[in-house]
């Protein structure tokens, strides 16, 4: 029989320390929904997602209840849909924002994501329109994700996308002021994009994706926090084995998962993506698991240390207990989720250059970072840059979500509800980077590109 | 299938009892128990037999579920597979 200790211990991860299925992901390919004419083009989508999805929630559910294992969201990616505006002979392709929200509303899943383009090197007509629609599609809908890839290790960084993306950021935070900015909270920029990332508001279903997959999410920064507070590690190495051995508990968890979930809706398994992905409820903190390791706040020296290996045991642990790991995988820093990161920002200790070296070695980027109202589009752009340039050189994925308060100023807080928190509006740093953004162009991959 | 009970609550006369007649009504087929007693902390753990269960898996956690609140313990009902793949290599 199973040992009576780890029995105990699952069940006290799960009951005491937040662990959780944070999403299981279907990822839907909508290539074959292209049509010149959008209206149809825009029923296909909504028949194919509702047509493939339709037993999702309702086995996330079962799975959840059967195995006493709380799955929090079922959620839908879907192709980037700029590659179906482009066949359009329209430019008004906020249908097919319309389109998707229906499809989530239909089948009762949160989010869809998907709503992207994928720009790194240039643009297609499809890619133009549909990032000029965003900032009304994300006002107009309520589910709709939408992110944009706008630089990779192969290609550069575009910058023409970038100073787009500094634009529509704050018209999407503008458009939807009424309802705490919420619509910059549904955007990300992306360098490196995953295509099986099964965590929005980044999610989409790439290209190189099969017809339909399933992808689960597992979080747990909780049970990574306790067990090193009840552990009495002698030093760093001791620390980063624990980490790893209980990431490969709660990644073990999510493979249970995704392969119940795959083999009830005969749907293939794509790939668990273990990430400690925190939330504001007390306890779920990746901060908290930063400040356990030695540091008195978060944001203080040695923060981006304690941080890589964090990120780098979560990976190692998780990689054996899967037979396909993938996604971001890793520690995500997302500000208004995390109530240790806004303890600490609160405090003065953590602020943006800090976050900035941090996106250096955490899974993804600067993200659910609360901004000045009345921040230009160019510093937005230049945040994106820069981010954008950590991730081009480092090869790894970083992405900016970044909510400028319409009407809000440093030291206030915005407060979304939910899972999304709420966050202190942070301070940038001075200077006007408009000229550098201003000039266009590409900038070229790094030599790290050339390795063939 | 099999199940893993787990039962958590301060000690008091006829846990067992009480929890493995809802098990017999229910169908369940009890296979092995452990129980410990910490100071005055109980833990029992039942693996069970549910194949032929007279009620459907959902129905029987919230049977004990409810068993578990009106004594004052904390009744989890959970599929076995999570504990073989969350501890075993």
């Amino acid at each position: 029989m199973i040992e009576t200790k780890d029995i105990l211990e699952t069940i006290n991860m799960i009951d005491n320390e937040n662990l959780d299925v944070r999403t299981i992901t279907m990822g839907i390919s909508l290539i074959d929904c292209i049509d010149s004419d959008i209206d149809r083009a825009c029923d296909k989508v909504y028949d194919k997602i509702c047509r493939y999805a339709k037993d999702l929630v309702r086995t996330g559910e079962d799975i959840s209840k059967e195995y006493g294992i709380p799955i929090i969201h079922k959620r839908i990616a879907v192709t980037p849909i700029a590659l179906l505006a482009g066949v359009c002979q329209t430019q008004k392709i906020l249908k097919f924002a319309k389109a998707l929200d229906r499809a989530a509303d239909t089948l009762g899943v949160n989010f869809i994501g998907g709503y992207s383009a994928l720009v790194e090197k240039g643009f297609s007509s499809g890619d133009y329109a549909l990032i000029e629609s965003i900032p009304e599609a994300l006002s107009a809908t309520t589910r709709v994700c939408s992110s944009v890839n706008i630089g990779s290790t192969k290609a550069g960084i575009n910058m023409d996308a970038v100073r787009m993306m500094g634009r529509t950021v704050v018209d999407t935070a503008k458009l939807t002021a009424d309802d705490n900015c919420i619509g910059a909270a549904k955007l990300v920029t992306f360098c490196n994009a995953v295509q099986d990332n099964p965590f929005m508001a980044g999610a989409f279903h790439g290209i190189g994706e099969a017809d339909c997959v399933i992808n689960v999410g597992v979080s747990g920064p909780g049970v990574v926090r306790a067990a090193l507070e009840k552990s009495d590690c002698k030093d760093i190495t001791e620390v980063a084995d624990l980490i790893k051995r209980t990431a490969f508990k709660i990644t073990r968890m999510g493979q249970l998962v995704a392969r119940e979930a795959s083999t009830r809706l005969s749907i293939p398994f794509g790939i668990v993506d273990l990430s400690l992905a925190p939330t504001p409820a007390v306890g779920d903190s990746v901060a908290h698991i930063l400040e356990e390791m030695g540091l008195e706040v978060c944001g203080c020296h040695g923060t981006t240390a304690a941080l890589a290996l964090l990120n780098d045991a979560v990976k190692k642990g998780g990689v054996m207990a899967s037979s396909h790991v993938g996604g971001l995988s890793g520690a995500f820093i997302p500000v208004s989720e995390d109530a240790g990161m806004i303890d600490a920002v609160n405090a003065g200790a953590l602020d943006i250059t800090k976050l900035e070296a941090m996106t250096a070695v955490c899974s993804v980027g600067l993200d659910m970072l609360v901004i000045p109202g009345d921040v230009t589009p160019e510093t937005v752009s230049a945040i994106i840059a820069d981010e954008a340039a950590i991730g081009m050189i480092n090869s790894k994925t970083t992405a900016v979500r970044v909510i400028p308060a319409i009407g809000r100023k440093a030291g206030d807080t915005l407060a979304f509800g939910g899972l999304l928190g709420a966050g202190p509006v942070m301070e940038l740093r001075k200077g006007d980077p408009s000229s550098f953004i201003h000039l266009g162009g590409r900038i070229p991959a790094p030599l790290q590109s050339l390795k063939n | 299938m099999k199940a893993v009970i787990t039962v958590i609550g301060k000690d008091t006369v006829g846990i067992l009892s009480k929890v493995s007649t809802a098990c017999a009504e229910s169908g369940v087929n009890i296979i092995e128990v452990t129980q410990s007693v910490l100071q005055d902390l109980f833990a029992m753990i039942m693996l069970a037999d549910i194949e032929d269960a007279v009620i459907p898996f959902d129905a029987l956690r919230e049977k004990l579920d409810r068993l578990g609140s009106e004594n004052n313990l904390k009744i989890h009902v959970m599929h076995e597979d999570i504990f073989n793949s969350m501890h075993r290599i």
